[in-house]
């Protein structure tokens, strides 16, 4: 059995654990990369679970973001302004490439 | 990209000029089987080497929707490389586009291109380029469009006055970090297609992105495009047409001559020169000199084809 002051320390500890881990992971991050010249920018990203990646084509020519595993994410061709976002709910790491100039590739690594 | 194209100006025109990009034509002739450009010329020499056979005209990467600063009006570039395409004097038994006939692949891109491509009443042989099939569907709007007498993903062959044409098509299932792909079902087509074939009969071939590799850092080629031509390689004369990268280039290897076509939209930089393998900013009163259309003649008796690229000015 433990005693009330053990209790109230572990709802304290519980309490601060909440504070430092989970409130992070809730307020999910925005990240954006641009498309520019035939490259994307940065091409490696490294984000945490959750996170919304928005990609932003700023050059005179449309491209796609396309998952090099198949069925992952697609974007539709995306003219000169034209975005597209993607959450990356689970971890790993995910190549991807522009499925009309299948030389620009990018990564987006999810870590915790 | 607009700032670098300025300051490397000088240097990109010396570049340029080299490549012949602003000549007045090129003449292609087939002698013995093998193409060869013999130089540049101008179209009145042209029509005179077509008179004993045919001719046929390509154009190329019109892009129609597209309207960015390279070129505001693609709609009126495409005009112009028509009233080229009509102005030659032999006139030519039909058109090859070699794709990219669209900027998006949207159906009111395909109507405006079918407008003024049609306005000729010619024969238009297409294949698509990879802004033409990256609608919603995969292809569907050009392949319900232009595909219907094509096998698979809209290539196909039909002859002429003796000469075997074969469209193919290398813009479908790119790989992440390749280029062009033709793909086994297209393949097995072809050596079929070719099969029975005399080794004398002239074959000429079209399709979008180059079929060898004109520069692989911006997957300027065709992953596979060897296999197809092992099957090309019996042949006397075999000529192979490409657009996609918007600048003429040739290569010659062994019986088989390479020509890449100008764009009727907008100029793309040369390879390992300019920052990237987009559209290419010129001053607008240089721009039709970067855009043009080829006329191919085939002479009959010679196995010879004559090649003419003409820019709008």
């Amino acid at each position: 059995m433990s005693s009330p002051n053990q209790r109230a320390f572990c709802a304290r500890m519980l309490a601060l654990a909440c504070v430092l881990s989970c409130a992070p992971s809730v307020r999910a991050a925005e990240v954006q990369i641009k498309i520019d010249n035939f490259v994307f920018v940065p091409a490696t990203i490294t984000v945490k679970p959750g996170d919304t990646v928005t990609w932003e084509n700023v050059d005179d020519i449309p491209h796609t973001v396309t998952s090099k595993t198949p069925g992952i994410f697609r974007s539709k061709p995306l003219d000169t302004n034209d975005k597209y976002a993607f959450t990356f709910a689970t971890e790993g790491t995910f190549d991807y490439f522009c499925g009309l100039h299948p030389h620009m590739q990018g990564k987006v690594i999810v870590a915790p | 990209m607009a700032g670098k194209s300025d300051e490397q100006g000088i240097d990109r025109r010396g570049a340029l000029e080299c490549m012949a990009w602003a000549g007045a034509g090129l003449l292609w002739t087939v002698a013995g089987g093998v193409p060869v450009v013999k130089e540049i010329l101008g179209a009145s020499e042209a029509r005179a080497q077509a008179s004993t056979g045919f001719t046929f005209a390509q154009i190329s990467d019109s892009h129609l929707g597209f309207d960015k600063p390279a070129n505001p009006d693609t709609t009126g570039t495409l005009q112009e490389a028509m009233q080229h395409v009509l102005a030659v004097k032999e006139k030519p038994a039909f058109i090859i586009h070699t794709g990219d006939i669209s900027h998006l692949s949207k159906p009111a891109q395909f109507d405006d291109a079918d407008k003024i491509i049609g306005a000729a009443r010619l024969d238009v042989h297409y294949v698509p380029g990879e802004h033409d099939v990256i609608d919603e569907d995969n292809g569907k709007a050009y392949l319900e469009r232009y595909g219907k007498n094509a096998k698979g993903k809209g290539w196909y062959a039909f002859d002429h006055q003796g000469v075997h044409f074969v469209g193919l098509v290398n813009v479908f299932d790119l790989k992440a970090g390749g280029m062009g792909n033709l793909g086994a079902e297209q393949l097995a087509w072809l050596a079929d297609d070719l099969k029975g074939k005399s080794a004398s009969t002239p074959i000429v071939v079209f399709a979008h992105i180059p079929m060898w590799t004109v520069y692989a850092e911006w997957g300027w080629g065709t992953e596979d495009a060897s296999q197809a031509l092992d099957m090309l390689k019996r042949f006397g004369s075999v000529t192979v047409l490409n657009g996609h990268i918007h600048q003429i280039f040739q290569k010659v290897e062994g019986n088989v001559t390479f020509h890449t076509a100008r764009s009727t939209g907008f100029p793309q930089g040369a390879p390992g020169v300019a920052a990237s393998a987009g559209p290419l900013l010129v001053p607008a009163d240089k721009l039709r000199t970067v855009l043009g259309v080829a006329s191919i003649a085939v002479k009959q008796g010679t196995q010879s084809l004559a090649i003419i690229d003409t820019p709008l000015a």
